[in-house]
């Protein structure tokens, strides 16, 4: 692989994905004949709190009516200050992370700054948008993009359409086969000051409760030690949380629904 | 007959663009990176707190230069092209300071055998590896010339004093200030002082998080300098 020089005036600037189109990489072109039926069922959810934003997901992949995965994961940081969750098909999903989370890097790199967050978002639709012939064939990627949008000091977050339209959301946002009881739940629970720790609670409550009524969402998982995925984004970044305590925030969790049962 | 004027000795082509190269490099101010006990750190003299010599290639790999601004940013931003892109295609843990120095000398050595003007440029290329023996330091010259160093490198007018200055002070595992006070007084020579004005500075951290490079502020050079 040699080292890519380009003529000014025929220079693919910052970006990577013009970078990999121009030498011949492209990444996101999938062009199956037919129709595939790739699985879509996932909960992924993001719900902003008084500073920043807590990210979760689910770790279920199926495929038609079996569990392929029980463990895969849905949310990523996508730089030191965002994360990206998916919902659709697995495999361009992730792909599309990786190449959403290098394009945010290089960006930085050749530039000597970071992007907006704003426009990290619109990074993310046009992926999405290049997605959509493979969507329209059933490998559709329909990912959440929030973070701590340093030049406001306030967390955001965005949700996308599969033709890479993008929305923003002022306190909260899922998808997935489970958003709409996840998307019940927090609404139902949500206030505007919460702090991180209500704000995980609730997120953890609300995948609780979609796991409940989806097939394709996994609850968690305390024999094989499987806990969903859950990251605040606030100043100090994207941090991801220990297994330990989202299986200690179950606990709780469990404890309360018991007592709804009794 | 011969035709003066028109025939110019291979030899003497090659000398002459050396010296060209050379008087383009000395005229900027240099640049050295040195291993201190968490990892390695770059000191360059630049009073230009906005045009970088030193800046991030990869996770654990940076970039120093000297010379002239637009190429050696030119060379900057392919590098990053290169490494992003085979980090990509292939494994981050694949991207490596060797094969991007080898690059790097392929392309400064090409111009300077064929074209016209040379590149005005010298370069360091270093990675931090996760024990010191696989730290990696890589000299650059402005005809292609390739040199590893092993603790110490220097890259600039006035290089190889620079250089002999560094080595001889330099002891293995300074810490940051140490490390950092050793290249400002390298950098300087006997008769100058540099404060943390003239200088840039940046690291390659051994350990913490995956990209390794971070800038030291304004605050934290002139602080480990005893300003």
């Amino acid at each position: 692989m040699g080292m890519p020089f380009f003529r000014p005036g025929d220079d693919p600037g910052p970006s990577f994905v013009d970078l990999l189109d121009r030498t011949g990489h492209t990444p996101l072109t999938v062009d199956p004949a037919g129709h595939v039926d790739a699985g879509h069922a996932t909960t992924v959810l993001a719900i902003r709190f008084a500073d920043g934003v807590v990210m979760a997901g689910d770790r279920r992949a199926t495929s038609g009516h079996l569990i392929s995965h029980r463990a895969i994961e849905k949310v990523f940081p996508a730089d030191r200050h965002s994360g990206v969750a998916i919902a659709g098909a697995a495999g361009p999903a992730v792909q599309m992370v990786r190449l959403f989370q290098v394009q945010l890097e290089h960006y930085e790199k050749v530039e000597g700054q970071t992007l907006s967050l704003e426009g990290k978002g619109n990074q993310l639709a046009q992926l999405i948008r290049g997605n959509l012939p493979a969507a329209m064939q059933g490998l559709a990627v329909i990912p959440l993009f929030a973070g701590y949008d340093t030049h406001r000091g306030a967390g955001r977050l965005f949700q996308f359409d599969i033709t890479g339209g993008r929305y923003e959301e002022r306190d909260h946002a899922a998808t997935g086969s489970g958003s709409l009881h996840a998307s019940t739940v927090v609404k139902l629970g949500f206030t505007r000051d919460m702090d991180a720790e209500a704000a995980i609670v609730l997120a953890l409550r609300a995948l609780w409760h979609a796991a409940d009524e989806d097939s394709a969402t996994g609850g968690p998982d305390p024999i094989r030690g499987i806990y969903p995925v859950v990251a605040t984004i606030t100043a100090e970044g994207f941090q991801k949380l220990p297994d330990s305590e989202v299986a200690g925030h179950f606990a709780g969790i469990e404890a309360e629904l018991r007592d709804q049962e009794a | 007959m011969a035709m003066p004027g028109f025939y110019v000795s291979p030899e003497q082509a090659i000398q002459d663009k050396a010296d060209y190269a050379r008087k383009g490099i000395a005229r900027g101010r240099a640049l050295v990176a040195m291993r201190f006990d968490a990892g390695l750190v770059l000191v360059a003299e630049n009073k230009s707190s906005t045009l970088r010599k030193i800046s991030e290639i990869y996770d654990r790999i940076a970039f120093g230069a000297v010379g002239r601004y637009n190429e050696f940013e030119q060379l900057r931003i392919a590098g990053v092209r290169h490494a992003d892109q085979k980090g990509f295609v292939y494994s981050r843990e694949d991207v490596d300071a060797r094969s991007l120095a080898n690059q790097y000398a392929q392309i400064v050595g090409q111009v300077f055998t064929h074209e016209l003007k040379p590149m005005e440029v010298e370069l360091l290329v270093v990675e931090v590896g996760h024990t010191p023996d696989r730290d990696r330091l890589f000299h650059i010259l402005y005809d292609g010339t390739v040199a590893d160093e092993k603790s110490v490198a220097a890259v600039g007018g006035d290089a190889e004093a620079i250089r002999s200055r560094l080595a001889d002070a330099y002891e293995d595992d300074l810490d940051l200030g140490a490390a950092l006070r050793l290249g400002a007084s390298a950098l300087a020579g006997p008769e100058r002082t540099l404060t943390c004005d003239d200088l840039e500075a940046a690291v390659l951290d051994r350990e913490g998080r995956r990209r390794a490079f971070r800038r030291l502020s304004d605050e934290e050079v002139s602080e480990m300098l005893g300003e």
